[in-house]
């Protein structure tokens, strides 16, 4: 039961330009987040764009150090980005992305790129590599006369299985998934969600799957993080953040996933602008929008505390508990 | 872009908070602090340069200059001091103009090539002014003219330009008129008919560039969707083209015609020498053969320095063109 | 089957056979025949190249024997002229190809580092773009004597700030595309995504840019020999001949024209390979 990934206390903060009169000013991209990932587990993280989750997932897989605080894989520190320590860890762990064909290279053959994984970690070559590859391809379901094939031939689905297979071309135990149906067609979210939900049961892969889709996270995570503007709203296992929310933002998300049969009613619809995380409202960064602020929550930033089966950062949740424990 | 707009992301001021003049203030000074580096980088490599072919009293005084002459130029250069102190040393010689003497006659190198320097710009002044006049409106007729017989014709001309080296040309030019059909001097600098030759040389291969480039850049500008506009406004073609492609056109041309300024100076150097001109372009070839490095490094600095002010002068011109940048906040 | 090395180039062939107009075919023809004679000049020339033949000085074109006439000296034109376009092209060719490692490789450094790095190498690029090569280079013959690798070596400077511009603007570009950073993420050294990502995505634009330079540098080169400061006798370069033929012009013509009408089909010829391979090139492949 130990933990494959932790994180602690990580904050990440880009500077601002600095303007003519005054001093830099910066931004926190990610406000204080722990974290734990068990082995064979898969972590959901979801919440807006602005919400700071691209940047926890880059930093979880050590692309980007932290402003503060320590993230650490096997109990050992993620080594410094880039450093040679680090280039040789890529063996263990890997990011799937958002647009595949970005992440391709339009000049190289699918095969090849397939194989570049296992020739720069030196996992072997001539027949050996091309015997890993059709292995590799038939794995992601990619048909074998496909190899020869350019990124810009093959459709969008197709493409990030190949950034699929280029993924596990090492044998990693950690998977990052950021957004990596977003930029599919709907039909074709499904069958990748589908695929990667098999290679991780098959693998017992350990995996982090970043989405703003709450429908796709349903399908796949064992355990939910919600994340707002840079800190962790509410955690809990998958079922029971579906099926009983309790953070107000929680529970308006949960409640925008079309139910087959219901109708528009018992929606709840978030007033106010989408978050900005250049300027974060004082106290709780959830009360501008929140249908259930007091005020306290202007005043105060709600810690993430344990409520019934969950971790939740609400004051009228720490409220309750405390009226109910009294 | 209005004076009370937000600036993007990653500006440095806001835009209501600067004049114009201040837009064009910062543009002078940047263009200037540019030439300047420009200049002490042409220093810097006129020292190392220098100083990596050996001693530098025996060089700039040249091998027979007596001793206590070089023990003299040694002091005052302070050949001895500190690698750093010999540069700064130098910097300041050279701002003040000394350059050290020829190896031929003893006089200062700097008076040398002043006392050239007229009849190098009796050609390239002349050559400039014909590659501008004709090369420029050629390029636009070609341009407003497609698929006519002109514009085929500049097309060749200008291919004709640029692959035919200078001296092929100017050799060429000398068999035909002065040789075959004798109506033009070969040589030296004594009349004004014997300038026609050389100028021709030098503006014939300019003048197919800057044709060829006017075309493409007034073509560029013609396929602008603002031309259709114009045009869909119902503006007379006349019109459009003087008021609208022309000046867009402009700028770009402008800035090849700082890039000219500096291919006349090299071309300079063989047409002199074809037609025994007595300028710099001469001038340098012939010490560079007799290692008068004095006089070497003299010219290297003045043209070199001639080449950052002509520059100067066309990104000037160059902004005052371009309406953008004088309007523009730092937050482009 | 062996992990394909070789897939773009094919396409790209493919590409470039179809209808190219006459002119660039014949182009192409004269290159060829260039090149091989610059391969092959030891076999194809009658005579060695110093050799006297002082009872037949300046003889005129089409005498037998010496096809091109002699000069002064009695030397073979002919000969000396493949002889030349060997050398010239030799320097061309090995200048074009250091101007090119030279410039790309500052080029990806000052995409890699960005910082001073980037600031360095650009305000270099531009001090070199800003003064006339043939003044500094002149500069350099005076103070370093004109040795044959001094000058492959001067002229491999040539036009190297063009590279170093492409290089970088690619490499930065192919960096914001993401496939570069992706690759980083699989754990290449920097190394890795150049040579074996950045590089072949580089390679059109900078070949293009090295046939559209490579007939600069052939006039610099003659140029400088011309003057005589260049290729130094007893070895012979194309601006050599011209500059010796100079004295005989009124004379003996042929021994300037025929090396001058060498250049100028040379260079028109690979002038117009460039154009015609920089708009097959770019538009299609990006």
């Amino acid at each position: 039961m130990s933990a494959l990934l932790e994180a602690r206390g990580l904050v990440q903060e880009y500077r601002t330009a600095k303007p003519l009169f005054g001093k830099a000013g910066s931004v926190r991209a990610v406000d204080g987040i722990d974290l734990a990932v068990r082995e064979g587990e898969v972590l959901g993280i979801v919440g807006e764009s602005g919400s700071g989750k691209s940047t926890l997932g880059r930093m979880l897989l050590g692309l980007e150090a932290p402003h503060s605080g320590e993230v650490r894989y096997r109990g050992q520190p993620m080594p410094k980005p880039h450093g040679e320590a680090w280039r040789h860890l890529r063996a263990e762990m890997q990011l799937i992305f958002q647009d595949p064909l970005a992440a391709l290279d339009r000049r190289m053959t699918v095969a090849r790129q397939i194989a570049e994984p296992l020739e720069i970690h030196r996992l072997g070559r001539g027949s050996e590599l091309t015997e890993r590859v059709a292995a590799l391809m038939s794995r992601v379901g990619l048909r074998p006369d496909q190899a020869d094939h350019y990124p810009h031939e093959l459709s969008g689905g197709q493409r990030q299985r190949v950034v699929i297979a280029r993924a596990l071309a090492t044998g990693p135990r950690l998977l990052v998934c950021d957004e990596p149906v977003s930029a599919l067609d709907v039909s074709i979210q499904a069958q990748v969600v589908n695929l990667l939900r098999d290679l991780q049961e098959r693998e017992r892969l350990t995996m982090v799957f970043i989405s703003h889709d709450l429908k796709v996270v349903r399908n796949i995570c064992d355990r939910v993080a919600v994340m707002y503007l840079g800190r962790v709203v509410e955690e809990a296992s998958s079922d029971v953040i579906f099926s009983d929310p309790r953070h107000p933002y929680t529970q308006a998300l949960v409640s925008s996933i079309p139910r087959a049969g219901q109708g528009l009613e018992g929606r709840i619809i978030l007033s106010g602008e989408p978050p900005n995380p250049a300027e974060r409202p004082p106290g709780c960064a959830f009360h501008p929008r929140c249908p259930a602020a007091i005020a306290e929550c202007r005043a105060t930033q709600p810690e993430l505390l344990a409520h019934d089966g969950r971790r939740a950062a609400c004051l009228r949740l720490d409220r309750s508990r405390q009226s109910a424990a009294a | 872009m209005t004076a009370g707009a937000r600036p993007a992301c990653g500006s440095t001021v806001p835009g209501n908070l600067l004049l114009p003049e201040v837009h064009m203030l910062r543009f002078i000074l940047a263009k200037l602090s540019r030439a300047a580096l420009t200049i002490l980088l042409v220093m810097t490599f006129a020292f190392v340069v220098l100083r990596l072919s050996g001693d530098p009293a025996q060089i700039l005084l040249g091998p027979d200059a007596p001793q206590d002459a070089v023990e003299a130029f040694r002091a005052r250069w302070g050949l001895d001091d500190p690698i750093w102190q010999q540069y700064l040393a130098y910097l300041k010689q050279i701002l003040s103009f000394d350059f050290g003497v020829s190896m031929r006659d003893q006089s200062p190198a700097i008076d040398l090539v002043l006392e050239r320097l007229p009849a190098t710009l009796a050609l390239t002044v002349p050559a400039l002014m014909l590659k501008l006049a004709i090369g420029i409106p050629a390029g636009v007729y070609a341009a407003l003219h497609r698929q006519s017989v002109a514009d085929r014709g500049v097309i060749m001309l200008s291919i004709f330009g640029f692959t035919i080296p200078s001296f092929v040309l100017g050799l060429v030019l000398v068999l035909i008129f002065a040789v075959k059909l004798d109506w033009l001097p070969s040589g030296g600098q004594a009349s004004w008919r014997h300038a026609i030759l050389p100028i021709a040389t030098m503006s014939i291969g300019g003048i197919g560039i800057l044709a060829r480039f006017s075309r493409s850049a007034m073509i560029e500008v013609l396929g602008q969707p603002y031309i259709r506009t114009a045009m869909a406004k119902g503006l007379p073609w006349r019109d459009v083209v003087w008021r609208h492609a022309l000046p867009n056109a402009a700028v770009p041309i402008v800035t090849l015609i700082g890039f000219m300024v500096g291919a006349l100076i090299a071309g300079a150097v063989v047409v002199e020498s074809i037609f025994s001109w007595p300028g710099i372009g001469r001038l340098i070839v012939v010490s560079v053969a007799n290692r008068d490095l004095a006089v070497v490094q003299c010219l290297l600095l003045v043209i070199a320095a001639s080449m950052v002010v002509a520059n100067l002068l066309v990104d000037f011109a160059y902004g005052l063109l371009d309406p953008r940048l004088r309007a523009k906040s730092p937050a482009h | 089957m062996a992990t394909a090395t070789i897939l773009p180039a094919p396409r790209l062939m493919t590409r470039i056979r179809l209808k190219a107009p006459i002119l660039v075919i014949l182009s192409v023809i004269w290159i060829i025949g260039m090149v091989l004679t610059a391969i092959f000049a030891d076999l194809l020339r009658p005579y060695d190249i110093t050799r006297m033949d002082l009872v037949a000085r300046l003889a005129p074109m089409g005498t037998p024997g010496h096809w091109l006439g002699t000069d002064e000296l009695g030397r073979d034109v002919l000969s000396r002229l493949l002889q030349s376009i060997r050398v010239s092209l030799v320097i061309a060719f090995g200048a074009t190809i250091l101007s090119a490692l030279f410039g790309t490789t500052l080029g990806f450094l000052a995409a890699q580092f960005r910082g001073w790095v980037e600031h360095l190498v650009m305000t270099l690029a531009d001090f070199q773009a800003a003064l006339p090569f043939m003044i500094m280079s002149l500069a350099v013959l005076a103070f370093f004597g004109s040795s044959m690798i001094l000058l492959v070596c001067l002229m491999g400077f040539y036009g190297w700030e063009r590279y170093a511009r492409i290089a970088r603007g690619l490499a930065i570009a192919a960096s914001a595309q993401g496939y570069a950073a992706a690759v980083v993420q699989l754990g290449a050294t920097p190394r890795h995504v150049y040579i074996r990502h950045i590089l072949p995505n580089v390679a059109s634009t900078l070949i293009v840019s090295m046939t559209l330079t490579f007939p600069e540098v052939i006039l610099m080169e003659s140029g400088l020999s011309f003057l005589g400061l260049g290729v130094q006798p007893p070895q012979t370069s194309l601006g050599n001949m011209v500059g010796f033929g100079r004295e005989y012009l009124t004379r003996a013509p042929w021994i300037m024209l025929a090396p001058s009408l060498v250049i100028v089909l040379t260079t028109l010829s690979i002038s117009l390979l460039g154009d015609w391979l920089r708009d097959r090139l770019d538009p299609t492949i990006r």
